[in-house]
C-alpha cells in the first residue's frame, strides 16, 4: 500500500525522499479499491431486489448504457494533472524507459554527475523491489525517490503524482522518471512527461525496434547505449537506427557511452536545451 | 501484465457509471480494442474475471470488438491496411507510412440492470 495516504493500489510503495507534510492538494479517486455497493440505502432503485424479488415476468430490467469511455482516461486525467504542474514551474520531466539491464541507472548517475551544478534535477525510481536504485543516485547529491511497483509492470500516473510530492523540486529542474525496467507495458502509460526516452544497449539485439514497436513509436529519443562496447559486438548499427526510424519515422537517435564519455556532450546539450524549452513555456503562462 | 491494471481501470470506469446512471448490476461490457492497442486479449479476459470478482460487474461477459491497424501510405496518398507498425504500404514498398488507427481502446457499452 501507498505509504502516503494509502490511497493506491496494494503493492505499491513509495520510499525516501524529502519529508513531506501532508498536504494533499490534489483529487483522490482511490481507483483500484472495490467499493462494494450494496444499495442498501434508501432511495436508491430496488426493482426486483425486494425481499419477494418482484421481477415483472417477461419483463427485462436490462438495458444498454453508451459510454464510449477511453479506459486509460483516469490515467490520464492524473498525467494531465502533473503536465500541468511541470509547465507551471518549468520543469522537464522524462520518461526513461528500457529493458531490464540497459544501463539506465549507470546512464542517470553519471549525467547527474556531469549536470551538477548547472541544473537541479530529481529522480523518480521505479522498480518492481528494493531502493538500491534510489540509493545510487542519492550518492550522486540528487534527491531521489524510489516506487516499488510491487506486482505492477509500470508506473502510472497517480504513483508520479504522489512521487513528486516527496521530491519538491525547486521551479526549472529536470526530473528524471527511471521506468520499470519493461519496454512493453509503460509504453500505454502516461505521466505527464515531456518526452519518453528510450534506452537501447548495443549488447542487446539490433531489432529491439521492431520486437518491440509500441515503445520505440512512443518515444522522442532513442539512446543507444555502451558504444564502448562496439568493437567486441557483431551489432549493426546503422541497422538497428534504420528499425527504430522504421516504427517511428521522426525518433531521434543519439549514441552514448556513460563509461567512456563518448557522445555524452550531444545527450547532455539535449537535455539543457529541452529545459530551456520547458521554462519558455513557463514565462509564458506567467504573462498570460 | 498490464492488463490487470486495464481491467482495474475497467472497474473504475464501471463504478462511476453506476453512480452516474443507477444501476447495480453490470450483465456485460463491450470494449473496443485496436489491433495495436498493445493488449493481448487472453489475458485480458483472465485479469476482467479475476478483477470482477465480488464487484458490480461480477460474472458480467466480456465483449471484445477488434479493430483492425489502418495507415495513411504518403507517396500513394492513400488510406491502406497493415498488420504492424514496421510494416512497408502493401503497395509501393514505402515505410513512409502514417498510422491512423488500431490504438483505440475503450469501453463502447454495457448492459446493465
Amino acid at each position: 500500500m501507498c505509504t502516503v495516504c494509502g490511497c493506491s493500489e496494494g503493492q505499491v510503495t513509495v520510499e525516501g525522499g524529502a519529508p513531506h507534510s501532508h498536504g494533499h492538494d490534489h483529487s483522490h479517486s482511490h481507483e483500484g479499491h472495490h467499493h462494494h455497493h450494496d444499495h442498501a440505502e434508501d432511495g436508491t432503485h430496488h426493482y426486483g431486489h425486494g425481499p419477494a424479488h418482484a421481477h415483472a415476468p417477461g419483463l427485462s430490467q436490462a438495458r444498454m448504457v453508451q459510454i464510449e469511455t477511453d479506459i486509460l482516461a483516469k490515467n490520464n486525467e492524473y498525467a494531465t494533472a502533473n503536465r500541468r504542474h511541470f509547465d507551471e514551474h518549468g520543469m522537464l520531466a522524462l520518461n526513461l524507459v528500457s529493458s531490464p539491464g540497459s544501463g539506465k541507472t549507470t546512464l542517470l548517475t553519471e549525467t547527474i554527475k556531469a549536470l551538477s551544478g548547472d541544473l537541479d534535477m530529481g529522480v523518480i525510481e521505479g522498480d518492481q523491489q528494493t531502493a538500491n536504485d534510489a540509493e545510487r543516485i542519492r550518492e550522486t547529491g540528487a534527491p531521489a525517490v524510489q516506487v516499488n511497483t510491487g506486482k505492477g509492470c509500470h508506473l502510472d500516473g497517480h504513483m508520479v503524482g504522489h512521487a513528486l510530492e516527496h521530491l519538491a523540486l525547486p521551479d526549472d529542474s529536470v526530473l528524471f522518471i527511471e521506468n520499470v525496467g519493461n519496454l512493453v507495458c509503460p509504453a500505454g502509460f502516461d505521466l505527464g512527461e515531456a518526452h519518453k526516452v528510450v534506452i537501447l544497449s548495443v549488447t542487446e539485439g539490433e531489432d529491439k525496434p521492431i520486437k518491440y514497436p509500441d515503445m520505440f513509436h512512443a518515444s522522442d529519443v532513442m539512446l543507444l547505449t555502451k558504444t564502448d562496447l562496439l568493437p567486441h559486438l557483431d551489432f549493426d548499427v546503422e541497422k538497428c537506427l534504420g528499425y527504430a526510424r522504421r516504427v517511428n519515422p521522426k525518433i531521434k537517435t543519439l549514441l552514448v557511452s556513460a563509461k567512456s564519455g563518448e557522445g555524452m556532450e550531444d545527450w547532455l546539450d539535449w537535455i539543457r536545451a529541452s529545459r530551456e524549452i520547458a521554462r519558455l513555456g513557463k514565462r509564458q503562462s506567467e504573462t498570460a | 501484465m498490464h492488463e490487470m491494471s486495464i481491467c482495474e481501470s475497467i472497474i473504475s470506469v464501471i463504478e462511476q457509471q453506476a453512480v452516474a446512471q443507477s444501476f447495480d448490476k453490470v450483465n456485460m461490457v463491450r470494449l473496443e480494442v485496436g489491433a495495436m492497442a498493445g493488449v493481448e486479449l487472453e489475458a485480458l479476459r483472465f485479469s476482467f474475471d479475476v478483477v470482477t470478482r465480488g464487484s458490480i460487474a461480477d460474472g458480467a461477459k466480456l465483449d471484445v470488438i477488434e479493430l483492425p491497424v489502418t495507415g495513411w501510405c504518403m507517396p500513394c496518398a492513400r488510406a491502406i491496411s497493415v498488420r504492424e507498425r514496421y510494416d512497408a504500404c502493401p503497395d509501393c514498398g514505402s515505410y513512409q507510412i502514417q498510422i491512423t488507427g488500431g490504438e483505440e481502446l475503450r469501453i463502447k457499452e454495457m448492459e446493465v440492470d
